[in-house]
């Protein structure tokens, strides 16, 4: 390896990507458009659930009921309705993702009896969405009977009963607010990168085929390890820039606490850079039109990353064929990671397994681009 | 020439790409300071074989030695020894002049201290001075050309292998290209350029006449013209110029007619009379002028050399 030769084509690969406008978008607007979109449109919270509420009664009890759904922050009340036409009218065009209705005896039967139902209905299509909304329900109508409970007692000078209760406490470490957000956008970065990183380096052998410069270039005495080192080195510098910009944004606009250590984040994103330029280079390497190249590295990035880096479906819900599948999605390490660096200021000994991935992933990808660029033409 | 002393050395080189033989059987012998012409019709494997010599192809069967070194064994060492000019224009548009001459220079490890000297040389050689920060998708054919040869040979290379360095390029453009070869293989550089323009190929010291693979003549152009055509080639002009060939080719004596331009041109046997030809000309009703005996061009030549093969293939 001759390092005049390296610099030569480092230098010249520089200054061609400052010069392409399109390698410069992929490189310097991608990210930011990314980390917009997916920052702020990928959320697994569920909040504000639109509800239809159907009063058949409307008593000053059932008023209650009503107003139990209506001051929690978890629901949204669109509307509410009149009969109960207006309530399948209001499923069946999706005005609402649930309705509840208070019968017209609701007051009646609680004085009567101590106890009384409120009907609600859920459009059960999103099954994730139904299972959490049913759940903020009964916790907002347990919230409205504890209120009855506690004004019958008083009203009664007696105490409300509370033999044989037990409560759970529950105490959330990591992501204390239960904020989705924390859990997503540090896997976000990731996305990022692993699509960008290969986009960058995916045009960088066939631009030079389809131009007719490669015949040049391999008529000259440069190796293929020297060819690989000298173009990866502007892109990761370029890859390093565009992660310092994700991650920053992640802590500081996003405000995902950081509580690992910097160094390990250093080491482990120029660990998965590498990995990501390796992968497009590879497939660049491999395929030599500049549209197949780039659009082989989107297929090769875009759903593996997306679907089974574990950024947002976890891998440990996935069945077992399908978790085995993301044993090969370098991204899923790099995800483990970053959450890991982010939320639980983990030790680099904790994260020993997926950096120990990465590191082979980088070597093995590396590896079978270096050997798979020919210098000849058959 | 012995063997030993030729620069650029191949023998029964052949390239197949599956049942397609592009380069079959060439023995080529080339001597220091030689300027030497690949000439034939495209796809005749002229690219093929610089190709190979370059070592950007691996030989079927033969072997070739560049500079010293066998290009399917040690082919980084032939690179090291050999500026090329791809057939495609091959310089980074998107550099400038400069850029691209730092880029190349770098490949070749020229000394730090030389290479501003070589690229100045390099500029001056290619009339481009002054233009040194334009990008070089800017600059029109004949310069972009000139350009690539200062780049293929800032490493100083004993061989240089050109594939048609002027296909494209204006006529005026192209004359001084050949000076610039000629300049280059006065100082000992040894040159195989290839090109479809016939009139370049007087510019050459030696022609090789390329057809499907095969090398059809060598020599220089005026023994291949005395030589190739064994027999007096006579030029007459005529009516009817098709059927003036059937007839003329069945008239004794005569080897060959062929149509050149709006004339006909037949090449008769030593010795062979014309009053026979003139005979048959008039009795398919061909208004012809009286035959001229011509010094045959070297198309006449490769006309002619191309098509023997072809007859004794067809059986004719």
């Amino acid at each position: 390896m001759n390092f005049k030769r390296l610099a030569a084509i480092a230098y010249k690969e520089t200054l061609q990507v400052w010069r392409d406008p399109r390698s410069l978008a992929i490189a310097l607007l991608m990210p930011l458009l990314q980390m917009v979109l997916l920052g702020y449109g990928v959320s697994l919270d569920i909040k504000r659930v639109p509800l239809c509420v159907y009063d058949q009664e409307n008593s000053q009890t059932s008023r209650a009921v009503v107003q139990g759904f209506t001051a929690s922050k978890w629901f949204a009340v669109a509307r509410i309705l009149g009969d109960e036409r207006a309530v399948r009218a209001a499923m069946d065009r999706g005005l609402c993702a649930g309705v509840v209705t208070v019968p017209v005896d609701f007051s009646r039967r609680l004085a009567a009896t101590g106890t009384a139902s409120v009907q609600s209905v859920f459009d059960a299509t999103d099954a994730n969405t139904t299972n959490i909304a049913i759940g903020y329900a009964e916790a907002a109508v347990a919230r409205t009977a504890a209120d009855f409970q506690a004004r019958w007692a008083a009203a009664h000078g007696r105490r409300v009963p509370t033999v044989g209760t037990v409560d759970l406490e529950p105490r959330v470490w990591f992501n204390e607010g239960l904020d989705s957000r924390n859990f997503i956008i540090p896997g976000v970065v990731a996305v990022i990168l692993g699509l960008v990183g290969a986009q960058l380096t995916s045009l960088t052998i066939s631009r030079e085929w389809e131009r007719g410069t490669m015949e040049q270039l391999i008529s000259t005495p440069v190796t293929a390890l020297e060819v690989m080192i000298g173009k990866l080195v502007p892109y990761f510098f370029i890859g390093l820039l565009d992660a310092a910009f994700c991650l920053g944004a992640a802590a500081y606009w996003f405000r995902v606490p950081f509580r690992g250590s910097l160094g390990a984040l250093v080491v482990t994103t120029a660990l998965f850079t590498l990995v990501v330029l390796g992968i497009g280079y590879l497939v660049s390497v491999r395929i030599r039109s500049q549209l197949g190249a780039s659009q082989v590295a989107l297929m090769l990035t875009m759903l593996p990353i997306n679907l089974l880096s574990g950024y947002a479906f976890p891998i440990d819900q996935m069945p077992a064929p399908i978790r085995a599948v993301t044993l090969v999605v370098y991204a899923r390490y790099f995800v483990t990671i970053l959450r890991a660096l982010f939320l639980k200021g983990s030790t680099v000994g904790a994260l020993a397994v997926p950096i120990a991935a990465l590191v082979l992933y980088a070597v093995v990808i590396l590896w079978v681009a270096a050997r798979g660029f020919r210098k000849r033409l058959d | 020439m012995k063997a030993d002393d030729a620069v650029v050395l191949a023998q029964a080189l052949t390239k197949r790409f599956g049942a397609f033989t592009a380069v079959d059987g060439l023995d080529l012998a080339i001597a220091r300071g030689e300027v030497v012409g690949f000439i034939g019709p495209n796809g005749a494997g002229k690219s093929t074989a610089i190709r190979l010599l370059c070592g950007l192809l691996r030989p079927s069967a033969g072997r070739a030695i560049v500079a010293g070194y066998d290009v399917g064994r040690e082919p980084e060492a032939v690179r090291e020894h050999i500026g090329y000019m791809s057939q495609k224009f091959s310089l980074y548009g998107d550099l400038t002049v400069r850029e691209n001459l730092q880029f190349f220079g770098g490949l070749y490890r020229v000394p730090r201290r030389e290479l501003e000297q070589r690229m100045g040389l390099a500029v001056a050689l290619a009339g481009l001075e002054g233009r040194e920060r334009a990008l070089v998708r800017t600059l029109a054919g004949g310069w972009k050309q000139r350009l690539a040869l200062g780049c293929a040979i800032l490493h100083r290379p004993p061989v240089l292998f050109l594939d048609e360095p002027t296909s494209g390029v204006e006529p005026e453009a192209r004359r001084k290209f050949w000076d610039l070869i000629h300049h280059l293989a006065s100082d000992g550089v040894t040159i195989l350029v290839s090109t479809h323009y016939m009139e370049e190929a007087e510019y050459c010291n030696r022609i090789a006449l390329i057809d499907a693979g095969r090398l059809v003549a060598i020599g220089s152009p005026g023994s291949l013209r005395r030589r190739e055509l064994g027999g007096t080639l006579y030029e007459l002009e005529c009516s009817a110029l098709g059927a003036a060939v059937a007839a003329a080719n069945s008239a004794p004596g005569v080897i060959d007619a062929a149509i050149f331009g709006d004339k006909l041109h037949v090449l008769m046997a030593q010795g062979a009379d014309t009053a026979e030809l003139a005979r048959l000309l008039g009795r398919a009703r061909i208004t012809a002028g009286p035959p001229r005996a011509i010094i045959p061009s070297l198309e006449d030549v490769f006309v002619r050399l191309v098509a023997k093969p072809r007859d004794r293939r067809s059986g004719a």
